[in-house]
């Protein structure tokens, strides 16, 4: 069926802008495939049942809206961690400012070097997982992604990894237009932890598809930047084998968009995926968290906490959705979503589902929005709290049950730390 | 000392005059007792003087210690020394009640100009005044009231006033709710903390509090004025013939 003309406009219009990366094997057939994709769905548009709460055109415009580069004026985050660390500036791998790739219990590549390689492990997985995910519902800004992501890195974790690998995004031009990908395969019982952090680029497209073998655990931390003008989209795509772990937790504050996706797999029995996420945001922000986790194997469980707090106009997003296949049964699956709105001008807008198709399981989901509880605040200055203080006390417990998803003691005392700070700054 | 004159209040939202017209000094170092029928405007009281939002004050004047408190915002208040213990006590989920203890005797103590407490101190110190109001360890952890039963939360509310060691204190009912054991150790942590320096405001509807709590002087709250006041037997009075024959009396 042809696309609607306009779908075709700003699909032809944003692919003329690129050019598919010279050289490599394996991953130019990927990223030909992709590229059909892309062309076949069309980039999304405001009319799409998917992108009814969040108009995608600042994703999907041939350049990128400029975005002013941001001093954060903070310590550099999950600055006391011991990690190993890979930096991008506009996208752009620099390999000056990042750590030596090597470490024990994993393999770490740069997509443009692996994709010169004959044979590379990440050939049966770059694009798989995106391609993958386009069913039932499309994604074409990630297949976007897989046809002209520039840069990014291949990990492959083999044993326990020692120290988390760290993701770190720089942004230097107010123009910049970045599009990485990622793969990391988690071999049978590994252990592997990655973070990210930073704001990126003017705008960002990235991809990170995530196969999890049997017993093995994948443990992700993302902190978005701060950095409002910034737009963003990502999609991270799971695959998850038996009895093996994805865990997942993104804390983003401020930005003007950003949509994150997240596509999951239960594919062997017993596995165990938990997504979270803590959002605060002020004015003009926007954020979206699509969330679609498909259970197809026995006694699986599932968990998504998502939190928002929005205040001056500001808009939260949230699409979640539970897919029980036939036979999955014993399936545990807890979605909840829910916004803190702090002034009468913020919205919320959520869609959670459930499609369900075996008979012995146990899901539950929830949606709520709620203004700050005015009794509590008044107890508490009854106690002595100031005003300020005793909101953000009360802001922070809303968050608490997302927060409390980050396993890692010092990841979570940096970003409750950035919280507080953020909300420090938002007094009068 | 609270001076309370010719108080009138209505509340913001609707055309409704609850206290009109309240007249009630409390001298430093002495126990007052409240009573008065349902509705008569006893927690409405003690939320205006503690700074609750919903009210207007159309007349009228409370002074702490030659401080007018409806000036104040309600932490002011509190860091004044003025403490209610919530006929109901507030459940806050996700903020721990140790965390909430903390809080609130630092940003008292800051706000008086004195050093916080340091985080060895303080566990001390909650962990000795929690054991006499046999409050465990758990109750500590738990987020603020959240699933503590009726009993529970008020003797969490006389841990708060044992810890904050403020100069006047209300109580809206305290007993209510409390088993007789209960009502025992609530009475005796409130017996621990009577002193020259501070003063009580006991709302109740019962004479078995004011048997172990013993008031200097009771009085008669209706329909938004104190209407009689006595000594303790005013007390045994309404509990042997209940509020018809002093209304009778003062209408
Ligand atoms: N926010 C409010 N909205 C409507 N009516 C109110 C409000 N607050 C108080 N009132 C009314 O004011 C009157 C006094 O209430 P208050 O709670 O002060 O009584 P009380 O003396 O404490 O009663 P009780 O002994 O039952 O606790 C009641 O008629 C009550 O319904
Ligand atoms: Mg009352």
């Amino acid at each position: 069926m042809a696309l609607p003309q306009a779908k075709q406009t700003i699909t032809q219009e944003r692919l003329a802008g690129l050019s598919l990366p010279q050289g490599g094997k394996w991953a130019s057939a990927a990223r030909t495939d992709a590229l059909a994709r892309v062309q076949a769905a069309g980039l999304p548009s405001a009319r799409d049942e998917y992108w009814k709460f969040t108009n995608p055109i600042s994703l999907t415009s041939a350049e990128p809206d400029l975005a002013a580069v941001f001093d954060p004026q903070e310590t550099p985050i999950f600055g006391d961690l011991d990690r190993l660390k890979i930096v991008f500036v506009d996208g752009v791998f620099d390999a000056e400012a990042s750590d030596d790739l090597s470490l024990d219990g994993v393999e770490i590549t740069r997509l443009s070097e692996a994709a010169q390689a004959d044979i590379h492990w990440a050939k049966d997985l770059y694009g798989a997982l995106e391609s993958n995910g386009q069913v039932p519902v499309q994604r074409p800004l990630a297949a976007l992604n897989t046809a002209f992501a520039t840069d990014g890195v291949l990990i492959r974790a083999t044993g326990k990894v020692s120290k988390p690998i760290s993701l770190i995004y720089l942004h230097n031009s107010e123009s910049s237009d970045a599009i990485l990908h990622h793969c990391v395969k988690v071999e049978k019982g590994a252990d592997v932890t990655v973070i990210e952090s930073g704001p990126a680029a003017a705008r960002f497209n990235k991809v990170m598809e995530v196969d999890i073998a049997d017993g093995a655990a994948f443990h992700h931390v993302r902190a978005q930047g701060r950095d409002h003008e910034r737009r963003a989209v990502t999609h991270t795509f799971a695959r998850l084998g038996e009895e093996s772990t994805f865990k997942s937790f993104t804390l983003t504050a401020n930005g003007v968009m950003t949509r994150n996706e997240c596509v999951i797999e239960l594919t062997g029995d017993n596995a165990i995926a938990h997504v979270a996420g803590a959002a605060v945001g002020d004015g003009d922000f926007h954020h979206d968290d699509t969330v679609f986790i498909t259970h197809d194997a026995l006694n699986c469980e599932s968990r998504q906490v998502f939190k928002k707090v929005l205040r001056n106009g500001a808009t939260g997003v949230f699409q979640g959705k539970i897919l029980v296949k036939e036979g999955a049964q014993k399936t545990d699956g807890y979605q909840i979503s829910q916004s803190l709105l702090l002034d009468g001008d913020s919205q919320f807008l959520a869609k959670p589902e459930l499609e369900i198709y075996a008979d012995d399981v146990a899901c539950s989901h929830g949606s709520t929005s709620g203004a700050i509880d005015e009794e509590a605040l008044f107890y508490l200055q009854s106690r002595g709290v100031s005003k300020d203080d005793a909101q953000d006390l009360l802001v922070l417990a809303f968050l608490a049950e997302a927060l409390e998803e980050i396993e890692d003691e010092t990841i979570a005392d940096d970003l409750l730390g950035r919280l507080q700070n953020w909300l420090a700054r938002r007094r009068g | 000392m609270l001076e309370i004159k010719n108080l009138h209040v209505k509340l913001e939202e609707e055309d409704k005059q609850i206290l009109k017209g309240v007249d009630l000094t409390v001298e430093t170092g002495k126990v007052h007792a409240i009573m008065g029928p349902n509705g008569s405007g006893k927690s409405t009281l003690s939320y205006v003087l503690s700074g609750k939002d919903g009210y207007d004050v159309t007349d009228g004047e409370a002074v702490l210690d030659g401080e007018d408190v409806l000036e104040m915002e309600p932490e002011e208040r509190a860091a004044a020394g003025l403490f209610l213990a919530f006929q109901y006590p507030v459940e806050i989920p996700g903020v721990g009640n140790m965390t909430f203890l903390r809080t609130a005797v630092n940003a008292q103590r800051k706000a008086r100009g004195e050093e916080e407490m340091s985080a060895a101190d303080f566990l001390k110190f909650v962990r000795e005044k929690a054991k006499s109001l046999k409050i465990d360890a758990d109750m500590l952890k738990r987020p603020v009231n959240v699933g503590f039963s009726g009993g529970e939360k008020k003797r969490n509310e006389i841990l708060q006033m044992a810890m904050l060691e403020p100069k006047m204190c209300i109580l809206d009912e305290t007993d209510s709710g409390l088993d007789v054991d209960a009502m025992k150790l609530v009475a005796e942590g409130v017996n621990a903390l009577r002193s020259e320096g501070r003063s009580f405001l006991v709302i109740t509807h019962y004479q078995r509090l004011l048997d172990h709590i013993k008031p200097d002087v009771v009085h008669i709250m209706a329909d938004g004025r104190i209407v009689k006041t006595g000594g303790p037997e005013l007390a045994l009075e309404v509990e042997t013939n209940g509020y018809a024959d002093i209304l009778a009396e003062v209408a």
